[in-house]
């Protein structure tokens, strides 16, 4: 199968192109910097419809990773990156009569803020979704879904939180903050949260594009299966990386407050990094996030093949390796 | 306002849950000669099996049957007439009673042309006008179902005083006609009010005066009086009881309905003794509205095809009473009391043969009837063992009531058996008055004029005991007949009562005997309240060490020693917390009472699983004796048991072992499902995990008064559903997993807590541990809350390191390890750890809510 992936240059972009190329499939990355090497690259950005098109010729197959991520940004960015985006390729994949469109969504985009205790995967709702990310997720998935059909199918994959050695979005955020001491535990740091190793993401993605056609239509979430209290997630990050876990307790109410002022400030003075905390992060960190899988390791013929324990060690060989 | 009379109507459209097709009127002739037309309730099978002859009481309609209607199964008609004045039947503008009513549903009912079988279906003042049907249509009747009625006052009784209240004439006009009070009133007699909406059908036809006469013209047809118009017709439906003792009938009762109190259940209970009979202890009058009436009247109806039980051979056994008479010039002791070391008191049996011989006369003499229940409050001794076999000797059935239930579960629990007499001690009584729990007084200890009127004594054990001095022996009990009332330990749920007839309780006996090789030389020191009890029965001393009844941690090392040496015992029964404070104790033990306690060559721990460590530390002061686990419940005790020897052997696997069957007894394995549920057929092969089902002759007869858990734990007839989960191995040991209530119903299947706790409690710095499930059913995750040895104040989260050795030791998935200062226990064993709270605790802290407490 010719395959392009796009956003190949983050953790499960990467990983995806490397696991199909592995078994011999013809795979196209693109991406707006330099990719992974040794892989047919186009150079764009995916608001750019003449890029993409460019980047569609000769492919049977889609797998769309990228997004903008992160809590800061304006909306406009946002919109552009991950909805006129999404438009731009599915638009270019079906004038390719491109045969599958594997599209990676979140969880997030169909979450209200209430705690998700086995959860199923809910219509994305871009009116009720938290946050920019969130909401341009939400409008993105919708578009997908409306295009699908049966000479165009299209399957919503919703990975949550995707972490392993490499990872610069959870792990590195979690432990850049415990090595400033700006990593502070919020609420009791009971909630249960579901995480998704990343080579189990990969499998999962890897068998939605071999099962495109027949689960035209559907929005599975993937993840590990294995929730945890995410006050031990966060120990057992930190701890791989050689750090102490946070001793600083933080009450929810606090948390968010703290939040809502600091994403006020942030704005106002248009700081680019991350905020030290956010309403939506206070929320994430305090509230259960975690689902029910049997419908997606029926529908994708998966297992997670790397428990959580074993991703661990894998995380704390590969820091150990680094220093 | 209009005319006196209205002409019937259909009911508008729209009411919660009544379906318009039911809906229809049917006119006909009455027994005066005139038209007249009644609103009814109809599905309309055609060439039904059997008709639900539905009868609503005042001031309701047949609104009141709509879940009948909908949730019929095939082949059922069900049929609910609305009154002539009530509901949406004609306003006649006549004063109708009692035997006009029972006339026009007869009238009614032809009209309906309702043929074959039929089983009448009543509420409140429904009853007696069915019940007057019933009584002229015995060809027809095959059943009956009555909730919260009456027949009759029982004798002594005030009337209800909310009835009186609404008769008495200032009152009922305008409460009952003039405006809508009583109607509203009536709805508020629920434990759960209904919707708004379905309130308002209720009201619905009774919107105007005009509309209501009837509704204060049936509070005053309402017989009270001797010389009542209508005294006859009722006295009739009384009288038909009688003839209808031998028609199958189910009575359920909201018992926090004011009006119709147990009181009147009772009364039906003792017309109709065939009934089976389910009591809803919070559910209020308006019974349809408050519990799922449908579901158990149609279970009910669904057996009526199926024989009865045919039962075993059963053993003609020595009465419970025989081994006293037995031995009744023996000057051998039979019950010592101890304080510390000290024996206080000591009857021989030659006394105790004396004095239940006297005390059941007296009982009898006193009034006290075979059958009547008498609740004893009185502790483990000789003055418990007398009254306990004088009533069983003159067929009163006993309630034991453990004080461990506390002041709220024994008020439910008393509440329920509704014993005619209480014997108590004085603290007992000045509960039993301070919290209105039902029966005559009687004080076991003696005391003065002014404190007897305060506890309201009725009589004192003495005088009974001198009533019975010179007077004709009463005529003894059947095997059929019922001998006891105890209760579950309420861990899961409220306590329920569970009863045994006289040849379940000697089947009881026989099977301790046997099991574990009771003969005429044995002593036993019985530190655990059931076996206190069996003693005199198995014809062997006992004696009943110093320790706090309701608190087994209370019994030392030396008050056992003591009392086992007061009588040369040969054997102990003990429960697992009182062994514990005596292994903690033992330290006090001098070398005489360590030596006495060298001479048992029994111990038996029950009534919660036993430690094995516990049990190797407990062999050490009986250093002869074998310790045995007895597996039971109060419904079955025992079903099996095993040794600590055996248990060293079989090591630990999923669950705890309990070992072989007792004698007698079958075991058998209802499987699960997917979902949880044990439907599988009865099994006896080995590894197949689900319920333990149970048969023996000394198994229960029935829960008292409780007929559909009855019916759901006698499920196939004969056998005993016992909510625990477990297998049996290849070997036929059967092996405990948890509760039924407790499984996990994970994605990778159904995972059970005992095999989890094991192994997390064996792990260096852990004690107690609970194993739940969070999530919803299917995709529940697995979650441990353990209570460290070094204790936390407050709940948290694990650290990763404790996380990650509780999942090495494991075999599933554990999402979260908490640890908790404590779990919670069962007040009677102190041991059984109330999962499904901690379950609800955990489901919250993991969700992000509120730690708290469990």
């Amino acid at each position: 199968m010719r395959v392009l992936v796009t956003g190949a240059t983050s953790l499960l972009g990467e990983s995806v192109a490397e696991r199909l190329r592995a078994r011999g499939d013809v795979v196209r990355t693109f991406q707006r910097s330099q990719g992974p090497p040794g892989f047919d690259q186009f150079l764009g950005d995916v608001a750019d419809p003449a890029a993409v098109t460019s980047a569609m010729a000769g492919v049977d197959a889609v797998i769309h990773i990228a997004a903008r991520v992160g809590v800061t940004g304006s909306w406009d960015e946002f919109e552009k990156s991950n909805i006129d985006g999404t438009a731009n390729l599915l638009a270019a994949a079906r004038a390719e009569q491109v045969g599958r469109f594997v599209h990676i969504s979140s969880p997030s985009v169909a979450h209200h803020g209430e705690p998700l205790v086995g959860a199923g995967a809910g219509p994305a709702d871009p009116d009720k979704a938290r946050g920019h990310y969130a909401r341009s997720k939400a409008h993105a998935e919708l578009l997908a879904l409306r295009d699908s059909s049966e000479s165009f199918p299209v399957l919503v994959l919703r990975p949550h939180l995707i972490w392993g050695p490499g990872d610069t979005q959870l792990i590195g955020r979690i432990v850049s903050r415990a090595r400033e001491g700006r990593l502070a535990t919020v609420g009791s740091g009971a909630a249960l949260i579901d995480t998704t190793y990343i080579s189990n993401a990969t499998d999962a993605v890897v068998a939605g594009l071999d099962k495109a056609p027949e689960l035209e239509g559907r929005v599975l979430v993937v993840t590990n299966g294995q929730p945890r209290p995410v006050s031990e997630l966060i120990e057992r990050i930190v701890r791989a990386a050689g750090l102490e876990p946070p001793a600083v307790k933080v009450p929810y109410r606090v948390a968010r407050i703290g939040g809502l002022a600091v994403e006020k400030m942030w704005d106002r003075v248009e700081r680019e990094d991350d905020p030290p905390m956010t309403s939506f992060l206070a929320e994430q960190l305090a509230t259960a996030h975690w689902f029910d899988q049997r419908e997606t390791r029926q529908a994708l013929a998966w297992e997670p093949a790397v428990t959580l324990e074993e991703g661990f060690t894998r995380l704390e060989e590969w820091f150990a390796q680094r220093t | 306002m209009s005319s006196r009379t209205q002409p019937a109507a259909l009911p508008p459209s729209g009411l919660p849950g009544l379906d318009p097709f039911w809906s229809r009127l049917v006119t006909a002739v009455d027994s005066e000669g005139v038209e007249r037309t009644w609103h009814v309730l109809d599905n309309g099978v055609e060439d039904a099996e059997i008709t639900l002859l539905c009868v609503h009481g005042n001031p309701t309609w047949s609104y009141l049957w709509r879940k009948l209607l909908s949730g019929a199964p095939s082949g059922v008609r069900v049929v609910a007439v609305d009154h002539l004045d009530m509901g949406y039947s004609e306003r006649t503008g006549t004063l109708r009673r009692m035997q006009q009513r029972i006339d026009d549903l007869a009238v009614a009912a032809d009209a309906l042309d309702i043929r074959g079988p039929v089983v009448i279906v009543a509420h409140d003042w429904g009853g007696p006008i069915s019940l007057g049907w019933a009584a002229g249509h015995r060809e027809q009747l095959a059943g009956i179902v009555l909730m919260n009625t009456a027949v009759h006052q029982p004798a002594g009784s005030p009337a209800p005083t909310l009835i009186r209240m609404a008769r008495s004439k200032s009152v009922l006009g305008p409460l009952s006609v003039r405006t809508s009070g009583f109607l509203k009133g009536t709805l508020r007699l629920t434990s759960n009010r209904p919707s708004r909406p379905v309130r308002e059908a209720y009201l619905a036809p009774y919107q105007s005066a005009a509309r209501r006469p009837a509704i204060g013209a049936f509070v005053a047809d309402i017989p009270l009086e001797e010389d009542h118009p209508s005294r006859p017709a009722l006295s009739m439906v009384t009288e038909a009881l009688n003839e209808m003792t031998d028609v199958p009938t189910l009575l359920l009762w909201g018992s926090a309905d004011p009006v119709f109190s147990d009181l009147y259940l009772r009364d039906l209970q003792s017309r109709l003794p065939q009934a089976e009979a389910h009591r809803f202890a919070k559910a209020s009058h308006l019974l349809p509205e408050d519990v799922d009436i449908a579901s158990p009247i149609f279970e009910w109806l669904s057996g009526f095809d199926t024989d009865p039980d045919p039962g075993g051979v059963r053993t003609d056994r020595p009465s419970m009473w025989a081994a006293i008479e037995r031995r009744r010039h023996d000057p051998e002791p039979a019950v010592a009391e101890m304080d510390g070391t000290e024996v206080t008191r000591s009857v021989s049996f030659a006394e105790l043969a004396d004095d239940v011989g006297k005390t059941a006369r007296g009982l009898s003499a006193s009034g006290v009837r075979r059958g009547d229940r008498v609740a004893l409050l009185v502790p483990p001794g000789i003055d418990l063992t007398v009254c306990l076999y004088a009533c069983w000797r003159m067929g009163a059935v006993v309630v034991v009531v453990d004080a461990g239930l506390g002041a709220g579960g024994m008020t439910r629990a008393l509440k329920s058996a509704a014993p005619d007499y209480v014997i108590g001690i004085n603290k007992a009584l000045a509960a039993a008055r301070s919290m209105r729990w039902p029966g005559k007084r009687i004080a076991v200890e003696p005391l003065g004029r002014s404190r007897r009127g305060a506890l309201g004594v009725w009589a004192s054990l003495d005088e009974i005991k001198n009533r019975g001095a010179d007077v004709a022996e009463p005529p003894e009990p059947d095997a059929d007949d019922a001998a006891l009332v105890v209760f579950t330990s309420g861990a899961t749920g409220p306590a329920k009562g569970v009863t045994y007839r006289h040849h379940q309780a000697q089947a009881n006996r026989d099977a301790l005997a046997e099991v574990y090789d009771i003969g005429p030389d044995d002593r036993l020191v019985a530190a655990f309240g059931p076996f206190a009890l069996y003693g005199p029965a198995l014809g062997i001393t006992s004696v009943v060490p110093d320790m706090e009844v309701t608190s087994p941690g209370t019994l030392t090392a030396t008050a056992l020693a003591g009392a086992a040496a007061a009588v040369d015992a040969t054997m102990v029964f003990a429960s697992p917390a009182a062994l514990k404070n005596v292994v903690a104790t033992a330290g006090d033990l001098t070398p005489a009472l360590r030596s006495a306690l060298g001479k048992t060559r029994k111990l038996m721990s029950a009534g919660a699983p036993v430690p094995a460590e516990l049990l190797r530390e407990v062999a050490r002061l009986v250093p002869n004796a074998d310790l045995h686990t007895p597996y039971g419940m109060t419904e079955v005790l025992p079903v099996a048991d095993i040794t600590l020897r055996e248990l060293e052997e079989v090591g630990i696997g999923d669950g705890v072992c309990v070992g072989f069957p007792a004698p007698g007894v079958e075991i058998a394995i209802s499987a699960l499902d997917g979902d949880g549920a044990a439907t599988g057929d009865l099994v006896n092969a080995a590894n197949v995990v689900g319920e333990v089902c149970i048969k023996a002759p000394h198994a229960k007869d029935e829960y008292d008064r409780l007929w559909i858990t009855q019916h759901a734990s006698a499920e196939p007839g004969g056998w005993h559903r016992s909510g625990d989960v477990g297998h049996l191995d290849d070997t036929g040991r059967l092996w405990i997993e948890g509760r039924l209530f407790h499984i996990m119903k994970t994605a990778h299947g159904i995972v059970t807590p005992v095999a989890i706790e094991h192994a997390v409690e064996a792990l260096p710095g852990v004690g107690m541990a609970a194993a739940v499930g969070v999530g919803p059913a299917g995709t529940q995750q697995v979650v441990v809350a353990a209570v460290p040895d070094e204790p936390v104040r407050r709940p948290r989260v694990a650290d990763a390191e404790l996380a990650a050795t509780v999942r090495r030791a494991v075999a599933v998935d554990v999402a979260a390890v908490l640890l908790v200062p404590e779990l919670p226990v069962d007040k009677r064993h102190n041991s059984k750890i109330d999962r499904t709270r901690v379950a609800e605790w955990a489901e919250r802290v993991l969700a992000g809510g509120r730690v708290g407490r469990i």
